[in-house]
């Protein structure tokens, strides 16, 4: 019967957190509206803008806009260029309306959101310079930073409950040792096997919450959250080759033999022609690939939809005065699309670990039945 | 395109982000953690071998307990056996003894009321032949004043003297 309360008053926090997000997502978006309205000539509401506005990277964080103000946190600067780097603040900028030391953020055409240098005029771009190579703390940066201090405090804390209490796990370890014990059972355990399990489990854990927590903070529209951390393949690139560089360092005398010399294949898919060998190496290379991909995209795919059907309350508004009407559905869609992306954040989680842990299993599997392991290879 | 172009600052912060992640979670997070849940499993393997192996002894002890009180009642039975014989034993000797000493006793009295008997009428008999003495003096020394009387006396009594 508690539980069941516990569980009512869990669904309410969630509904209640949609409903805040929801407010959110709608003043931002207006803001944006107001943005585009605000730099001279009436701009329409291009949804499509606002949507790949939202998901990218920035130099500043947004938080909100009201007639000609913006509301936003400036964030650092960071340009290595020409042997020297270059450092400051964001609102040096004035969000793109004016340059900086030679450079300027860039607004609009072929290098919109990047900074580039301009010539002495302050508007034209300096194409023969290039373009700076760009450290910024972006927005993307910070939410990254703000993920792993959380990720830190968070289990640093619980780590320290479990040293001094050894018993039953109480308060947010209790609600964190399932998805740990869900990690080492049902991730871990059967992908690599007993035995080798152990020495992986640090990158899996850390893998599993960085990306279930970014997702969940990506999800929340407003700082801290709202970054599409796990939506930029530059994040998930990183994780990616982490899980790359994890495998090809574990691979064993059995995993390079499949790669050089399959077992179980017949001798002219290798001689003279290698097609085998570089069949499987294209297989090594791709595993990661894909794993870069599926996260990129599913959490992308979350925010552009999520979006989009904020989008449309403001598309309808503008086709005729009762088209706000339409809100009341996107509202309704909205909110089912927030829970969709709630189990979405775990599974991404889920499917990223789980296929980590299978390659450090296939890199780690010791010599055993041939047809069994074809199979594997593929 | 924007969208599928890695940018290189964040692949930078990312990797280095990421790094010191998994040093600080894998040192001062995973490694406890793992290791505490590991013991707690180990623990609550051990607490449950133990509860079986208790109960797996209290049932023995209990088996033995039984066991002890049956044998503990076996002998008593045998002891209480043995003391009601004993007893008995004890009362039938004392009966027997007590019965000699009585049949000792009556065949003492006997005796002496015997000898008593024997002794009385030996006195009995001397008495009466005291007695008849003196009777027969006295009768003698009146019959026999007379001659006659004595001659008759003597004829009477050897009339009854029987020669044989």
């Amino acid at each position: 019967m508690k539980q069941n309360l516990c569980l009512s008053g869990i669904y309410r926090k969630v509904l209640w957190a949609m409903a805040l997000m929801l407010t959110w997502q709608l003043a931002l978006a207006s803001g944006d509206e107001a943005h585009g309205s605000g730099t001279g000539e009436e701009k329409e509401f291009n949804a499509g803008e606002m949507i790949i506005d939202h998901i990218v990277d920035a130099h500043e964080w947004h938080i909100a806009s009201m007639g000609k103000t913006h509301i936003s946190v400036p964030l650092p600067v960071i340009l290595f260029d020409e042997g020297r780097i270059v450092a400051f603040m964001s609102s040096k900028f004035h969000h793109g309306h004016e340059p900086y030391k030679g450079y300027r953020l860039m607004t609009e055409g072929e290098y919109k959101g990047k900074i580039v240098k301009v010539k002495t005029d302050g508007v034209t771009v300096d194409e023969e310079a290039g373009l700076p190579l760009d450290f910024s703390i972006t927005k993307n940066v910070v939410s990254i930073f703000i993920c792993v201090i959380l990720l830190c405090v968070v289990f640093i804390t619980i780590a320290r409950r479990y040293r001094k209490n050894p018993g039953a796990p109480k308060g947010l370890q209790s609600w964190l040792e399932p998805l740990i014990l869900f990690v080492r059972d049902d991730i871990a355990k059967p992908a690599i096997g007993e035995k080798k399990y152990e020495k992986y489990m640090v990158f899996l854990l850390t893998v599993f919450f960085f990306i279930f927590f970014s997702n969940l903070m990506g999800l929340i529209p407003f700082m801290p959250g709202g970054a599409n951390v796990t939506g930029n393949i530059a994040v998930t690139l990183v994780l990616a080759l982490f899980t790359f560089v994890i495998t090809t360092f574990s691979g064993n005398m059995n995993y390079w033999k499949h790669i050089v010399n399959a077992p179980g294949v017949p001798w002219w898919l290798k001689i003279p022609l290698p097609l085998m060998p570089v069949v499987e190496l294209i297989g090594v290379i791709t595993k990661p690939f894909v794993l870069m991909v599926r996260l990129f995209a599913n959490i992308m795919a979350g925010h552009i939809v999520a979006l989009g059907f904020i989008s449309l309350i403001f598309i309808f508004s503008a086709m005729s005065p009762w088209g706000a009407s339409v809100s009341i559905v996107s509202i309704i869609f909205y909110v089912f699309m927030g829970l969709l992306e709630l189990l979405v954040a775990f599974i991404q989680a889920y499917v990223f670990t789980l296929l980590s842990a299978l390659y450090f299993g296939m890199a780690t599997e010791e010599h055993h039945d041939h047809t069994h392991e074809t199979e594997h290879a593929h | 395109m924007e969208l599928v172009t890695p940018s290189l600052g964040l692949i930078f912060w990312m990797t280095i982000a990421f790094f010191f992640l998994l040093l600080v979670l894998g040192k001062y997070a995973w490694k406890p953690v793992m290791k505490s849940l590991k013991e707690r499993e180990h623990r609550i393997a051990d607490a449950l071998n133990e509860a079986e192996k208790a109960r797996e002894e209290m049932k023995e002890l209990k088996f033995s307990n039984e066991e002890l009180l049956k044998q503990a009642k076996e002998e008593r039975d045998d002891i209480l056996r043995e003391a009601r014989k004993v007893r008995e034993a004890i009362i039938e000797e004392a009966r027997e003894k007590a019965n000699a000493e009585a049949d000792r006793i009556i065949e003492n009295a006997r005796q002496s009321i015997h000898y008593e008997k024997m002794a009385a009428i030996t006195e009995l008999k001397n008495q009466i032949a005291v007695l008849s003495i003196e009777i027969a003096e006295k009768v003698l020394s009146q019959e026999l004043s007379k001659d006659d009387k004595q001659k008759q006396l003597i004829d009477k009594m050897l009339g009854e003297v029987n020669f044989n």
